[in-house]
């Protein structure tokens, strides 16, 4: 009786150390910051030019990749053969797979000796060391977050409106365009918003891509590299409160999809 | 109109067996089984949306079997409605016809007309979220008809209504047919193959059993099977008076328990509840009739005994009341039922 009375104590004590985990290294950067030094660090034109770069890279990539994206997961949602399994496996790769690693894959892909490379140099592209190389290594690293969260929604309009809508004399097109695609927009919005936030934060796969031009994960470690903690400082927290924002957004939007749900 | 032509199809644990079905333009079709013996899988496949194994599927000659189901032009309402979440009432009303080549003004009447004959007019701004069964019934019903098909084919439509939205809705279906829809509906209760079809046919382990004309399905029931699901073989078109009678065909004048003041309807009255004797009783049943015994028909476990009283009344009665009161064909007997073992169906 009195050991399954401190139960809840208990996991509140281990559930709030974990919280306190997550939130005591952010709170201490942010409390090491003084107003000035943000002031400062919004002024300055690289750390404005980096974050504006991020933000626009990330979003083009998100809803360049979208596009084929979606419908591969409306495909995954619907139909059923042989080898889906390893379909959802090959999504699922880059979660997996160490974010280095995957640059250095996306690198091989895009370099001037792959086939690609040359594609490009042949009208005078080069992907390395450019905003689409950065696209690429943002996308392969953050792609499936978005299509995970689409076929999630997509499973969850029932295949009978589906059906409704045809015997009604739509064509297939225009049922996913006007019963699918809206039944599962907000989870598709919701994968939309994790794939462009986890675009923003990435760093492993895109230094190895392009150190320059400098997206704000890379500027932080080269101004920690280069000057010290004191440096990287304020741009780590410009950049969050960026980020934050974005997470905000992405939370709203998830609490509106449960309440309309329930 | 719609033929079926030897429909196979399996799914899973089930299978649909060389189904034959007819249906000639204006029918008011009833199929009639249990649940889960594939009578939404036959709509679906004359739908399309189910592909059979084999057999064919023609509407108005043309064999419609491979023909894709937005060009198909059967209807089906589903048992859940299927009414499009995020749409209002009159967005989903308007589905079939948007993005036709239809004058605006013509689209706006079509949805009122069809609105007004279901009866939603007041509901068209309404999201259909807190909407009631009957009320989704309705706007799925709606929307079905402004895209105008040739043949409707309802999925239970009334499963899941309370009494008195039934006999609205029935009302409404009846309407629907009488305007030269073709309906195809399928369901698991008798009543509404009584109430509502010209045709019914029986299905039972993926066959049809039995098929005709409703009264002669229900009053010639092929086997035991069918006997016993439909069960109901007195049942009969009647007139009501406001003062608690029933006139069958004319002939007959009965008491009944009229509680709706219903003017016009079907009345059911099951065998078992009959008592047949052969000196008439003093009981609190009201309607006691002398006829004479026309046919006595052995079944398993009982006998089912046909006595003209002016019309042809079925009784059901055991094996050793049959020997006890030695009842004969051709002899004469009493019936007696109470009018509160009157069933009503408007």
């Amino acid at each position: 009786m009195t050991n399954s009375k401190n139960i809840p104590l208990i996991f509140s004590l281990l559930g709030g150390l974990i919280l306190l985990f997550i939130i005591s290294p952010l709170i201490s950067m942010f409390l090491a910051t003084t107003p000035l030094q943000l002031f400062e660090t919004t002024k300055d034109t690289e750390v404005l030019d980096s974050i504006w770069l991020t933000l626009r890279v990330s979003f083009l990539t998100t809803l360049f990749f979208a596009i084929g994206a979606i419908p591969l997961s409306y495909f995954l949602s619907r139909m059923n053969f042989r080898f889906k399994n390893i379909i959802n496996g090959i999504v699922d790769l880059p979660i997996v797979i160490p974010h280095s690693a995957a640059g250095i894959a996306i690198l091989g892909f895009i370099s001037r000796d792959s086939v690609l490379g040359q594609i490009a140099s042949s009208v005078g592209l080069n992907f390395v060391g450019h905003p689409i190389g950065i696209g690429l290594a943002m996308a392969f690293v953050s792609i499936p977050f978005l299509i995970n969260a689409a076929r999630d929604g997509f499973e969850n309009v029932p295949v009978k409106l589906e059906k409704t809508a045809l015997n009604l004399g739509a064509s297939p097109i225009r049922v996913f365009f006007t019963i699918s695609l809206p039944l599962a927009w907000k989870n598709i919005l919701s994968g939309l918003i994790m794939m462009f936030a986890r675009g923003l934060s990435e760093f492993g796969a895109v230094i190895i891509v392009a150190y320059h031009p400098m997206i704000t994960p890379i500027l932080i470690y080269e101004r920690f590299g280069s000057f010290g903690l004191k440096y990287a400082r304020p741009v780590s927290v410009v950049f969050i409160l960026v980020c934050l924002a974005f997470f905000i957004l992405l939370r709203t939007l998830a609490k509106e999809k449960k309440s309309a749900n329930a | 109109m719609l033929k079926l032509k030897d429909i196979s199809v399996k799914l899973g644990d089930f299978q649909l067996k060389e189904i034959n079905l007819n249906l000639d333009k204006g029918d008011y079709y009833v199929l009639l089984g249990k649940s889960g013996v594939g009578k939404t899988v036959l709509l679906e496949i004359i739908a399309g949306l189910i592909k059979p194994s084999s057999g064919q599927v023609f509407l108005n000659d043309e064999d419609i079997t491979h023909k894709k189901i937005q060009k198909r032009k059967v209807g089906i309402v589903f048992q859940d409605f299927s009414v499009f979440p995020h749409l209002n009432v009159k967005q989903n009303i308007a589905y079939p016809i948007k993005g036709k080549k239809i004058a605006n003004i013509e689209k706006e009447d079509l949805i009122n007309i069809y609105a007004e004959l279901t009866n939603i007019s007041h509901l068209l701004n309404r999201d259909t979220q807190n909407l009631s069964g009957g009320e989704l019934q309705r706007v799925a019903l709606a929307r079905m008809l402004v895209s105008k098909p040739d043949c409707l084919l309802l999925d239970e439509p009334l499963a899941s209504l309370d009494v008195q939205l039934k006999g609205g809705l029935r009302k409404l279906l009846r309407y629907i047919n009488q305007s030269g829809v073709t309906i195809l509906h399928v369901t698991h209760d008798y009543e509404e193959a009584i109430a509502l079809s010209n045709k019914v046919a029986v299905i039972h382990e993926g066959k049809i059993i039995q098929k005709g004309l409703t009264k002669e399905v229900f009053q010639k029931p092929a086997n035991d099977f069918v006997a016993n699901f439909t069960g109901i073989k007195n049942f009969f078109h009647a007139q009501f008076s406001p003062t608690n009678t029933a006139n069958i065909n004319g002939t007959l004048e009965i008491n009944v328990s009229n509680k709706d003041q219903i003017e016009k309807g079907k009345i059911i009255i099951r065998g078992e509840e009959i008592i047949l004797s052969n000196e008439k009783i003093e009981s609190s049943a009201t309607n006691n009739f002398h006829g004479k015994i026309k046919q006595i028909i052995p079944y398993l476990s009982n006998h089912e005994v046909i006595i003209d009283i002016g019309i042809d009344l079925t009784v059901v009665i055991s094996e050793e009341s049959l020997v006890k009161f030695n009842f004969r064909e051709n002899s004469k007997a009493w019936v007696s039922f109470k009018s509160t073992a009157i069933k009503i169906i408007p």
